[in-house]
């Protein structure tokens, strides 16, 4: 965590074409699917660069996934690409028998997550995409916090076989990794430790939580900071770790409260080390239309909420 | 490919087949799927039976190129069940084929077996793909062709060959499937539709008129034949007719009747969906059966 000549702002999505030309360029058997929404997803430079591993199959995200999933059959790495709300929210039969069951070789890469998605309005905002795919068995489930992390994802998901779902999302955010990524699947990343509470965060809620975490600092409060990258397979052991020396936990997550990274923290909490816990996310509401920092704060996905959320979680320790 | 003896349906030539041997692979197809409906107490007899001569045609007629030695060869013919719960007549001609032992039939359906209730990708070998929820196979079967393309397989190689049923085509995703297989121009693909009229809930016409069905999918771009589907040899010579097709991908609906071959069946189809007959019922249809009243 470095300060040095900050890449500029980058949407997660944005790494998902480049890596998709490095994974060819680099000779691996990649075919790259997209349901009429290339452009948003990226998907189109594969298309630019190598035309023979792309195709587009209109409108029709079912018809998508089961193509991916045959297409895998015959030894390909898959990649398929649409907004989060249509995947898993248009296949997600498709997604249960055909990828997770048959345990294909198949990236889900899914934009658009969130509320972040701004303008377009609640039909468009993915607030529980998360919740659907961590409960399919052999689903790994993975949520970038900025672009570079998000390369790291996308690309480290090929020299594995089994089915991922890979979160993106529309607006440019700060990069946090500006000395590169450290992804790891299955592996929470800290970003800053502390003693007297322990932040968990994915996604575009992962730079103001440390943004939290200073506040708390000049507020006299130790907090510890967690990227929780991967939401499956849970990273139990640096969970029940905070659980132990911070003795409180906080979450924060562009999702429902219901389903997402603090429900399967507290899972974790709940049968290891029961311990204060508090959530930072969307309250069981849908979103609606507006600029995406206004929802951002409209519904509290904010460094004040995860200051304010952090004090209630150490006042109940 | 192993150095074992090419099995009679790699050699894919219709002269091969002799059609008493045909008729007798019918016969113990049905044989198979009563008993192990039966056996089970559950499943999914007519729909199987009404079915039989498909699979017999597939696997037995010289159509399908495949290899029980060898179930992953890649470049065999692969034939996808999407009406997924059809699984008796699945195991039964893969048990006839060779792919398992027959005595592990009277399992379908219990804890442990391979034999699951509805299809599950390589179990045991020979299924290609899981299904039970419906509309999903001919989706499954453009990844295929596209990956076939990319890997390049012959024109001859890698046939793809999708049993559907008429209640399914009730699900939109296969008029994606359809779309894009002619849009793709995957003329490796053969659709075979087991039009038995009766679905779950009673006769197609009245729960969800498909006709006309050849006209809808000539006008997505296919090509189109209609075969009576429990004559076995017309429906071997139509299914290599579209084999043999370059152009684009084929459709052959089987006019059929569910669960022939058993008249208590065929003149209830609505009440044999989905259940096993009784050690009476079964009595009477292995009688049947043996007989070769249809």
């Amino acid at each position: 965590m470095t300060t040095t000549a900050a890449p500029p702002p980058a949407a997660t999505r944005e790494a998902y074409g480049p890596a998709l030309v490095k994974l060819a360029e680099a000779g691996c058997d990649i075919v790259a699917l997209d349901a009429d929404l290339s452009a948003s997803t990226g998907g189109n430079k594969l298309a630019a660069s190598f035309p023979e591993r792309w195709f587009t199959v209109g409108a029709a995200e079912a018809n998508m996934i089961s193509i991916a999933a045959g297409l895998a059959s015959t030894g390909k790495t898959v990649y398929a690409a649409s907004f989060a709300v249509f995947m898993p929210g248009h296949c997600f039969d498709q997604i249960r028998v055909h990828i997770a069951q048959q345990r294909m070789n198949v990236k889900l890469v899914a934009s658009h997550g969130g509320i972040s998605v701004g303008e377009d309005g609640a039909s468009a905002q993915a607030i529980e995409d998360l919740a659907l795919m961590t409960s399919l068995p052999g689903m790994n489930v993975v949520v970038p916090c900025d672009a570079v992390e998000a390369d790291a994802m996308i690309r480290s998901a090929a020299e594995d076989e089994e089915p991922w779902y890979i979160r993106l999302g529309r607006p440019k955010l700060p990069v946090v990794y500006t000395d590169g990524a450290s992804f790891e699947l299955g592996r929470a990343d800290q970003l800053r430790d502390g003693s007297d509470v322990t932040l968990i965060a994915c996604g575009l809620m992962v730079e103001p939580t440390l943004h939290a975490a200073d506040a708390l600092s000049e507020a006299g409060i130790s907090a510890r900071v967690l990227n929780m990258a991967t939401l499956k397979p849970l990273d139990d052991e640096a969970i029940i770790r905070a659980a132990e020396q911070t003795g409180a936990i906080v979450c924060a997550e562009e999702h429902n409260v219901i389903g997402g990274l603090g429900s399967a923290v507290a899972r974790t909490l709940a049968l290891h080390r029961p311990t204060p816990m508090e959530q930072v996310g969307i309250n069981d509401t849908f979103g609606q239309s507006g600029p995406w920092q206004s929802l951002l704060t409209k519904y509290g996905l904010t460094a004040e909420s995860v200051v304010d959320t952090a004090k209630q979680a150490i006042e109940r320790k | 490919m192993t150095t074992k003896p090419v099995p009679q349906s790699v050699a894919g030539t219709a002269t091969t087949v002799d059609t008493d041997a045909l008729l007798g692979v019918c016969q113990r197809i049905r044989r198979h799927i009563v008993e192990m409906t039966h056996a089970a107490q559950s499943g999914h007899p007519g729909g199987s039976l009404s079915s039989t001569e498909i699979f017999a045609a597939l696997y037995f007629g010289g159509v399908a190129r495949h290899d029980p030695a060898n179930p992953q060869w890649e470049r065999r013919d692969r034939v996808i069940l999407s009406k997924g719960h059809a699984t008796p007549v699945v195991y039964a001609t893969l048990a006839e084929a060779g792919y398992f032992s027959a005595d592990l039939i009277p399992t379908f359906r219990s804890l442990g077996t391979e034999l699951q209730g509805h299809v599950v990708r390589n179990k045991p070998s020979g299924v290609e793909m899981s299904g039970g929820a419906l509309g999903m196979g001919l989706s499954f079967a453009v990844g295929i062709a596209l990956g076939h393309q990319l890997n390049g397989l012959g024109n001859d190689e890698g046939q793809i060959f999708v049993v559907i049923g008429d209640g399914e085509l009730n699900e939109g995703q296969n008029w994606e499937a359809i779309m894009s297989a002619s849009h793709f121009g995957l003329h490796r693909i053969t659709a075979i539709l087991d039009r038995n009229h009766f679905q779950n809930d009673g006769p197609g016409d009245e729960i969800m008129r498909i006709d006309p069905v050849g006209d809808k999918w000539q006008a997505f771009g296919w090509g189109v034949q209609h075969v009576d589907g429990h004559d076995v040899e017309a429906v071997r010579d139509a299914l290599l007719t579209a084999r043999a097709r370059t152009d684009a991908p084929q459709v052959v609906i089987c006019e059929t009747v569910k669960g022939r071959g058993v008249s208590f069946m065929a003149e209830n189809p609505a009440g044999w969906h989905g259940k096993g007959p009784s050690d009476e019922q079964l009595a009477q249809a292995l009688k049947e059966i043996e007989a070769g009243l249809q």
